[in-house]
């Protein structure tokens, strides 16, 4: 196997310190992987990073995702009607990565469709399949044996959620393990709702960079081209997650199938929110 | 991971610091919910040693629900069936009409400690969701519950009550529109209100401390039925028997009997239409662990790792997980779990209704039918002493409709 596909934090590593150099905050897009079916999920993936994806985030799909939104629970329910399962997940992104060797992938979702693949299992064909991180909701520190310390000795990157309940004490347990970078839950809530003001997000980034090094990316609620903006005039990335598979949604015929439109409408948004995130600091 | 220790010297010791029985439990919850658990785990705590505390919930205990309520020799099903003797420890005739208000009451005074000002809740039959209501009308306090559209339509009775008592009752319409998805949407309420809400759980499951702390309010009613059955007979059980759903009642009548090595103890499932048919409830008969709402545990779940959708005739049982204390039991062979179906649950009912002038709960029909199994295979000198978890009012339409009579 090529080394320029094996997964691995230095992918992420890499694309901070270029966003780093172009003076400039990244965005990351999320899509739930086989959403609205797995071939037009893969048309989507592919064009992820030419509209201006920095980072992607690809949603495992999961029956019960606690902390997801309706959009995204939606969305879930889309790739799992369209026969979407773990090992499909993995063969998406291994397709992504022969044509692309450089933008990272983090998979997100749930514990348990990991836990029963098999942690070791998993964690290798991830690896393989080239997939630079993972995030799982339902797994705080207090559970980082599970998977969290697998994941970083397997050289893949496992990223922290750390939210508004997220105090001074309790900071240095969450950035412990973690690496690629931190990802900040803005607002409290599940995903798709209320956005953080700009003062609230600012008072985060200082209490979040007194205790880690690592790029912060800040996401739940950011729809629009300005709030992208907005929040990277703070933060190292942007993240966008329901207002981009809201567009899937939308693009759908009345039978719920994707349509001619749907990956050039996700395009379109990623275009508007990467030129608002690339312009912020101008 | 921690693995299950063979050695224990007790059956109740459990859980460990970090919310394990053996290798089920644990805190698998958003980070979001993570200092609001450490915060419920130490108010817990502290509760547990104040004397206050326990005097307050033995007050509400004794003047609100009633307690205690009888141990009930039931003798004509005890002559009907031929064997050992049954008992009926008779959670029914609690206010609200079932085992649920116990944890309620253990709940919301927890609330107030810790001076928590809105209630959310899940329910499946609505037995939970009432008892969180009349413990919020009691109490003065905000209560939102959340419930399964199909579950709604079933249990309207229950859906008016709730109302009738002042909580708002949230239709849940995504997944399979039951008692899972009404759990995942309370979470995403909680996740949303971190400041002021508390969330009662109704079953002994969810993250660490909840199996812990409902299984200890519930576990009154073991600790008095121990009491009840050495006065009547002057000797222990030999057979515990209790449904379970997530096994709130189960654990509290199991619990303190743990430790009797002599005593059987017996958790009986929702096989819905037949564990073979796939329609059904039975996560320790027919599951594998996982991890869902919090805790590992026995789930239903195809090999992907997705959740089944559970299927009873009892609203109250329809769950495609277990508290993670039975797994643990199920797995050192401690207690033994059996499957029963919607119509030996039906019959049950019918049964006990006819020969005891009392209607049982669907929810403990599924305990009835394992007696029925039990008793005569055991002698007339054994004795069984099983959990009437709940009355049955609330389940006519559903057993007039299984029954083709139309009200």
């Amino acid at each position: 196997m090529s080394d320029a596909i094996i997964g691995g934090k230095d992918r992420i590593a890499k694309r901070f310190a270029k966003l780093k150099e172009e003076g400039r905050a990244g965005l990351v897009t999320f899509i739930t992987a086989g959403d609205p079916d797995p071939e037009a999920s893969f048309e989507i993936l592919k064009a992820l990073p030419e509209a201006g994806a920095d980072i992607i985030e690809l949603g495992m799909p999961f029956t019960d995702p606690m902390a997801d939104g309706p959009a995204i629970q939606e969305a879930s329910n889309r790739a799992l009607a369209a026969g979407m399962h773990m090992r499909k997940t993995l063969s998406l992104v291994r397709g992504f990565r022969d044509q692309d060797h450089e933008t990272p992938i983090i998979l997100m979702g749930y514990y348990n469709p990991i836990y029963i693949y098999g942690v070791a299992e998993f964690l290798e064909d991830a690896r393989n399949a080239g997939v630079d991180g993972l995030i799982v909701v339902d797994l705080p520190p207090e559970e980082d044996a599970e998977l969290c310390v697998p994941t970083v000795e397997k050289g893949l990157s496992f990223i922290r959620l750390t939210t508004p309940t997220s105090d001074d004490k309790r900071l240095p347990k969450l950035v412990q393990n973690t690496s690629g970078f931190v990802y900040y839950v803005s607002v409290a809530g599940v995903t798709g709702a209320g956005s953080a003001s700009n003062d609230q997000i600012i008072e985060a980034m200082a209490r979040l960079r007194r205790h880690t090094d690592l790029p912060i990316a800040v996401g739940f609620g950011i729809k629009t081209a300005e709030q992208a903006a907005d929040v990277a005039k703070q933060a190292d990335a942007a993240v966008v997650g329901s207002a981009i598979v809201s567009k899937i949604a939308e693009s759908l015929d009345e039978n719920g199938k994707a349509t001619d439109k749907t990956a050039s409408m996700v395009t379109g948004l990623v275009r508007e929110l990467a030129n608002g995130v690339r312009n912020a600091r101008k | 991971m921690t693995s299950s220790s063979p050695t224990l010297n007790s059956y109740r010791a459990l859980p460990d610091p970090d919310g394990h029985f053996g290798n089920f439990g644990g805190r698998f919850v958003a980070e979001t919910l993570m200092p609001l658990i450490l915060e419920l785990e130490q108010a817990y705590k502290d509760a547990k040693s104040d004397p206050a505390f326990k005097k307050e919930m033995d007050y509400y205990l004794r003047h609100y629900v009633g307690r205690a309520n009888p141990l009930y020799f039931a003798e004509r099903l005890t002559e009907e069936l031929g064997g050992a003797k049954i008992y009926f420890k008779r959670e029914d005739l609690n206010h609200t009409g079932a085992h649920k208000i116990n944890n309620c009451i253990g709940q919301i005074l927890l609330a107030k400690r810790m001076g928590k000002t809105r209630i959310i809740a899940e329910t499946g039959a609505g037995q939970h969701g009432v008892a969180t209501a009349t413990v919020c009308a009691r109490f003065g306090l905000p209560c939102t519950v959340y419930m399964g559209s199909k579950d709604i339509e079933r249990q309207s009775p229950n859906v008016f009550r709730m109302r009738l008592l002042g909580a708002e009752v949230k239709p849940v319409v995504s997944g399979s529109c039951s008692l899972k998805d009404a759990m995942n949407e309370a979470l995403r309420d909680w996740v949303t209100n971190v400041e002021d809400t508390f969330y009662i759980i109704g079953t002994a499951a969810g993250p660490h401390p909840y199996p812990e702390l409902v299984r200890d309010f519930q576990s009154v009613i073991g600790n008095e039925a121990k009491e009840q059955i050495l006065e009547a007979e002057g000797r222990l059980p030999d057979q515990v028997i209790a449904a379970v759903g997530g096994g709130s009642n189960a654990i509290g009548l199991f619990h303190p009997f743990l430790d009797d090595k002599d005593v059987e103890v017996v958790g009986v499932e929702a096989a819905g239409h037949g564990i073979h048919t796939g329609k059904h409830a039975a996560s320790l008969s027919a599951g594998k662990p996982g991890v869902l709402h919090g805790n590992r545990t026995y789930l239903l779940m195809d090999d992907d790792g997705q959740i089944k959708e559970a299927d009873s005739i009892s609203a109250g049982l329809d769950y495609p997980g277990i508290g993670p204390e039975h797994s643990w039991l199920k797995d050192i062979g401690r207690a033994r779990y059996e499957p029963i179906g919607d119509k030996e649950a039906l019959a049950a009912f019918k049964l006990c209704s006819e020969l005891e002038g009392i209607i049982p709960a669907l929810e403990c029909s599924h305990a009835i039918a394992q007696v029925m199994k039990e008793a005569p295979k055991m002698g007339k000198d054994k004795i069984i002493l099983m959990c009437l978890s709940g009355r049955g009012d609330k389940d006519i339409f559903t057993v007039a409709e299984a029954l083709g009579v139309k009200l």
